[in-house]
This record gives structure tokens, C-alpha cells and sequence, in this order.
């Protein structure tokens, strides 16, 4: 029932956004297509956050994105927040009997500076879902509090798989966790060059311990050498001497880009050609900038699905933000979508929506959406990317 | 080497990196390629970014001083006052430039690729290794024989030793204190410049908060208000660190520096070369 109304209304705005997006063409989202795997198109029965156009709601209610956006590896937050807000101006756009206002608040990115920016999320009782948090660490830092307050929060890109262990019973994944991440990547390593040695090389993150632990496991004797960096390090003469030494045949890196870009370029101004590999904490043209160069032929693992293919957003994106969207831009998308079409059918409390969220289940850009008890996804497909040049460009996906 | 730790000298650093960076991209260089010019012109390209950042970092270092330190001496502020202000100073021109520049770092712009010279036990040594150790020592012996044998130096060592003598002996002890900061921007306005040379990524926001407390355990370790001991202080921060990691691991980095602290300072609780270059200067 609930699906087919948004088929009909998928389609509707799918075009209308081409419509409304059609100066920013030119571009063609930016990307570059040279030998690049077919992303997948938009689903013609994915929801989008127009819905039907009869949404009816209070003035003043609220969604909230909460996540960094201008502190630690913002980029990665920006990308969200700009998706959720292209979300919630489409879906006001089209339903003039509900205009969605978006709270944004900035937790800064770790677990010590994001316990405030949520309180205040929390105690604005206008909020009734949140997209977010975006990392793991902060994720873990709030989780209680949002779980006390009942506050449906749906994140687009934390992947560590101990948060869904807590109990908590307001807590849902948009995409595969990174016990779904590390085996896909540790099997992709495998069948891509069936190495006898791996350095698995982590951060000090929630997010890098548990999918180094993950991808550790999942290879297991070949990962053979362990290698340990710290958040905000740059220098990294210690680690590079560490590979040397053990000469391995790939690379993994598990962290964000902050510190890959340093390393990469660290590791091959000493010579280190092997392959290196990186979970999708990496996967941000910062990565690729910071890098200098050295980033080319990177490998990254990703449980984000390829956005070239959803034309009509990645175009409205690309209008809106004069870039393309980046990793998880479509998730936070889905996310955002899923919380108003909540909301449009009249849903007005924390509770509601919550119950709405556990038993919704339909199509969105990136993925079919329906979740277990515990906020798992059922449906979590990982994607390989590679960078070429100055672009990060789709490789293929994990079957 | 004035009893007072500047804790802000972090972000004075920060200053000179950006200042370098600014100019890299004022003289036209954009972020990612490697620019094919003749040696000549990226040596002048070096020195020029590299004077700005000392210039900025110094001004900013005088600056620094006015603004969070000359009150509070004015005052007769308890020594702990300085401590708070330098690290309100510091958190100030930290969000500054966050909101400036935002927080990803700037792309990173390399006018001189390491190469392998020569090796050293399997080692390779790079030009880039070479220039900086060159200068550095250049610049440890310009600052340790401006501070010990001209006049101004000696007029910082007594200030240090005993401000109120000092000033009875005639010497301008805000004079002192003022060029005390600037020779220290200006230090590190030089070290900026070979810090972005080796972390391209480093013109970021936050970049000199890790830098700050390994420069400060450097100091300690090598004694306190001891330009030599600095040195020593930091070269074996920097061995014990790399050395810890390859026998222990990445986690056992920072525990293998700070241990070898403690146990420094257990028997030599001013340093290494503290005490002994103390009772000299007696």
C-alpha cells in the first residue's frame, strides 16, 4: 500500500527535479566516465522526498541533522547535511501543507564535543527525527541520550557494528555495517590479488579498531602485519619504515582521510608502490586533493551505492552545491526521505515516528529499506571505488 | 628561557604555516601537481615563503605577547594566569583560522619531491632530509650564539636568571621579553616553512596543537629555558618515538616517549642538560 503510493509519486518527481535541474547539465554531475563499471540507475519505485504532495503537517516541525560540519573530517558531514537539506527543500516544494524545517547542529565530529549539539537537538521538542549521527565514535558517545529521549535517529554512514548491540530501540543504519564492510573488502582483496601478506594499518577510532578488526579476521594469516597511527598524526616515517620492512602485497588502511591523504603520500615518496586499500571513511575527494597525487590508484571499499546513475539527484545536488554529491550524499538522502514521508502522514510525536521508522519498509535510491529489531538493514550492498587522476570513480561492486 | 611557557607558540607556528602557504599560492602555485621549475627558482620560491612565515609568525609572536601576556605582568598576575591566558590565546587563533579556512586542510602544495641522496644502513636520506638538517642546525647555532654571546642575549639570559636584578642593572626588561618573542616567532616561522616542505597536509586549523606538546616534553627533556637542551630534547623524543614504534607498536609510540620523560626527569628533574649548563651559568 504504502509502496505503491510512492511509486506513482516517485516518478512524478523524479521528473520534476529533471525539470527543475535542467540548466545544471552542462556539468553532467561532474564525474568521469572513463572506464568506469555501470552504476546502477534510480529505482523507478524508489521514494523520494516530494512524496505524493499532500503531506499536512504543524508549522515548525522539524527534522535535525546532527554531525559535523566543520569539524573533524568535515567533509564527510557536509556531503550528508547538504543531501538532507536538498531532501527537506524538495519535500517543501512539492507539499505546501507541510513545510519541514531542518535543525542543523554541529557536533564537531567526535565523541567529546557531540554530547552537547545533541542535548539541545533533544531538547527541542519541534524535532521529531534526526539524520546522524555520522560517525561512530560520536554515535556510540550519544547513542544513549538519543535512546532515553526516543528520538528516532536514522545515521547514513556510521558503520561500526557495536552500536547496534546496545539495547538501543531508536537507532537505525541506513547501509551495511562494517561487519558487512571488512569480509566484502577482505573477500575483494582476496579474488583481486590473493595476497600472502597484508598490512593492516588502523587509527585509534571506534570506526578504524573495529573494521581493522573485521577485515583482520576475515583474511586471516595473510594479514600479517598490524600497523597503529593516531588521530591529527601527520608524520608517519615510523609506519613507512613498519611496511617496509614487511614488504606486503596490499595495503588496508582503516580510518578517514585526514590521515590517509599524509600516509599514502608518505608511503609512496618512499618507494611503497603496493596496492593500498581504504574503507569508505576515506572515500572523499579531500582524500584526493590532500593526497598530492599520490592517492591515484587507490583503492576504496564502500557500503555506499554508486550516485552517478540516480541522475535526477545527483543533478539537483550538483545544482544546489556546485558539486557532485559525495559518499553518502543518496543515504542521507534515503534517510531524510524516510523520516518525512513519516511525517507527511500526519505523524506529530517521537513516538510515532519511531514506530513508523521500525516498521517501515520501501524502496529508496540506494537500497531496498526495511529493518531488523536491532537496526540493521536486511538489504547492504558494498561497492568498490577506485581513484584515477583527481576523481574517485566506481570500480565494481562486492557481489 | 623567560620562566614562562608559551603555550599559544603552537598557533604561533600555525601562523607561519599558513603564512608559507599563502604565499606558495600567491606566487601561483596551485595544490596537487609538481611544479617542473629550475632549482634556483624554488630555492627563491623557499626562502621568499619562507621569510614571509617568519615575518608573520614574529609579528604574531609580539602581538601574542601585548595582548595575553604584557597585562597580566603588569599586574603582577601569579605565574598559573599565564598559563590560562596562553591557552585562551591559543584556542582563539586555533577557531580563527577554523572558521577562516574551515577545518579540511589546504591542498597540498610541493615545490620539491623527496628524493633518495644516499643511504645509511638501508636507510635512504633525502634531499629534503639534508636541507633540513642543515638549516635547522644553522638556526640552532645562529639562536644559541645570538643568546650567549651578544649583548641582547645576555640581557635575555639575566632577565631570565632574575628580572628585578636584571632591571636594577639597567637592563630594559620589557625590551628583553618583547625581542625574546619575536626571535621565537621568527624561529618558528623558519620551522613552518620546513614543516610544510615534509607534511604538505599540514596548513590545517589544528595542525600545531600535537606539534605544541611534543615541542613542550622535547623542551622538558632537554631542560627548560636551555636552547642546547631543546635540541638534544627533541632529537631523542623523536628517536625514542620511532624506535618504540618499530619494537612495540603504533599504540606503544607515546607511551615509550613519555616514559623515557619520567624517567629522565626522575634523576635529572631539570632536564637533560639542565642542571649541568645551570650551575655553568653560575
Amino acid at each position: 500500500m504504502v509502496r505503491r503510493r510512492f511509486a506513482a509519486a516517485g516518478a512524478l518527481v523524479a521528473a520534476a527535479a529533471l525539470v527543475l535541474s535542467g540548466c545544471a547539465n552542462q556539468g553532467g554531475g561532474g564525474a568521469a566516465q572513463t572506464s568506469q563499471a555501470p552504476a546502477p540507475a534510480q529505482p523507478n519505485n524508489a521514494a523520494l522526498p516530494a512524496g505524493n504532495g499532500q503531506g499536512k503537517c504543524a508549522p515548525g516541525t522539524s527534522i535535525a541533522y546532527v554531525g559535523t560540519l566543520a569539524g573533524q573530517n568535515a567533509a564527510l558531514g557536509q556531503a550528508i547535511a547538504n543531501a538532507t537539506e536538498l531532501a527537506v527543500n524538495q519535500h517543501n516544494q512539492a507539499n505546501p501543507g507541510c513545510q519541514v524545517t531542518l535543525v542543523k547542529s554541529d557536533s564537531g565530529g567526535t565523541p567529546d564535543t557531540a554530547v552537547g549539539p545533541t542535548q539541545a537537538v533533544i531538547n527541542n521538542p519541534a524535532v521529531l527525527g534526526i539524520v546522524g549521527l555520522p560517525f561512530s565514535g560520536e554515535s556510540k558517545a550519544v547513542g544513549p541520550a538519543l535512546n532515553a529521549a526516543g528520538l528516532v535517529n536514522i545515521t547514513p554512514s556510521a558503520t561500526n557494528p557495536g552500536l547496534t548491540k546496545n539495547g538501543w530501540t531508536n537507532f537505525f543504519r541506513g547501509l551495511g555495517n562494517d561487519a558487512v564492510q571488512g569480509p566484502a573488502a577482505a573477500k575483494w582483496l582476496k579474488t583481486k590479488f590473493n595476497p600472502q601478506t597484508v598490512c593492516v594499518i588502523k587509527d585509534d577510532s571506534d570506526y578504524g579498531i573495529g573494521l581493522a578488526t573485521a577485515v583482520t579476521q576475515a583474511l586471516g594469516p595473510a594479514a600479517s602485519c598490524q600497523g597503529d597511527v593516531k588521530t591529527n598524526q601527520k608524520e608517519f616515517s615510523a609506519t613507512v619504515g613498519q611496511v617496509q620492512q614487511a614488504n606486503p602485497q596490499v595495503i588496508f588502511y582503516a580510518g578517514y582521510y585526514n590521515e590517509a591523504s599524509p600516509l599514502i603520500q608518505q608511503l609512496r615518496d618512499a618507494g611503497v608502490q603496493t596496492p593500498f586499500v581504504a574503507p569508505d571513511g576515506v572515500k572523499d575527494p579531500e582524500f584526493v586533493k590532500n593526497a598530492g597525487g599520490a592517492a591515484n590508484g587507490a583503492y576504496l571499499t564502500c557500503p555506499c551505492v554508486p550516485q552517478e546513475g540516480f541522475t535526477a539527484f545527483t543533478q539537483a545536488y550538483q545544482q544546489a552545491y556546485g558539486t557532485p554529491p559525495q559518499t553518502y550524499s543518496a543515504e542521507a538522502y534515503d534517510a531524510a526521505t524516510i523520516l518525512m514521508s513519516g511525517i507527511d502522514k500526519g505523524i506529530n510525536t517521537r513516538p510515532a515516528l519511531l514506530q513508523y521508522v521500525k516498521t517501515y519498509t520501501g524502496q529508496g535510491l540506494t537500497k531496498k529499506f526495511a529493518w531488523q529489531p536491532n537496526g540493521e538493514l536486511t538489504d547492504t550492498p558494498v561497492y568498490v571505488y577506485r581513484v584515477d587522476g583527481s576523481n574517485i570513480v566506481t570500480d565494481s561492486p562486492i557481489s | 628561557m623567560l620562566q614562562l611557557i608559551n603555550f599559544a607558540h603552537s598557533e604561533i607556528f600555525v601562523i607561519g604555516v599558513f603564512g608559507v602557504y599563502f604565499t606558495f599560492l600567491a606566487l601561483g602555485f596551485e595544490p596537487g601537481a609538481v611544479p617542473s621549475l629550475p632549482i634556483g627558482g624554488i630555492i627563491a620560491d623557499l626562502v621568499l615563503a619562507g621569510a614571509v612565515g617568519m615575518i608573520l609568525a614574529g609579528v604574531a609572536a609580539v602581538l601574542l605577547e601585548r595582548v595575553a601576556y604584557r597585562p597580566l605582568r603588569r599586574r603582577n598576575a601569579p605565574r598559573l594566569a599565564f598559563l590560562i591566558t596562553a591557552i585562551g590565546a591559543s584556542f582563539v587563533i586555533q577557531q580563527l583560522f577554523r572558521i577562516f579556512r574551515g577545518s579540511n586542510p589546504e591542498g597540498t602544495i610541493r615545490l620539491l619531491p623527496p628524493e633518495p641522496v644516499f643511504r645509511v644502513f638501508g636507510a635512504p636520506v633525502t634531499n629534503l632530509q639534508i636541507i633540513i638538517i642543515v638549516a635547522s642546525i644553522a638556526m640552532f647555532f645562529a639562536a644559541d650564539s645570538f643568546v650567549n654571546r651578544t649583548r641582547l642575549g645576555r640581557g635575555v639570559r639575566a632577565v631570565a636568571q632574575d628580572p628585578a636584578t636584571a632591571t636594577l642593572m639597567g637592563v630594559n626588561r620589557e625590551r628583553v621579553i618583547v625581542l625574546t618573542f619575536l626571535l621565537g616567532g621568527l624561529l618558528a616561522g623558519a620551522a613552518a616553512l620546513f614543516y610544510l616542505m615534509t607534511i604538505p597536509q599540514g596548513a590545517v586549523f589544528n595542525g600545531g596543537f600535537l606539534l605544541g606538546i611534543k615541542a613542550f616534553a622535547a623542551a622538558v627533556l632537554g631542560g627548560i629555558g636551555n636552547l642546547r637542551g631543546a635540541l638534544l630534547g627533541g632529537l631523542i623524543l623523536g628517536i625514542a618515538e620511532n624506535y618504540g614504534q618499530s619494537l612495540f607498536g603504533g599504540d606503544w609510540r607515546d607511551v615509550v616517549a613519555f616514559v623515557l620523560l619520567v624517567g629522565v626527569l626522575m634523576f635529572r628533574p631539570t632536564g637533560i642538560l639542565g642542571e649541568s649548563l645551570g650551575k655553568a651559568r653560575v
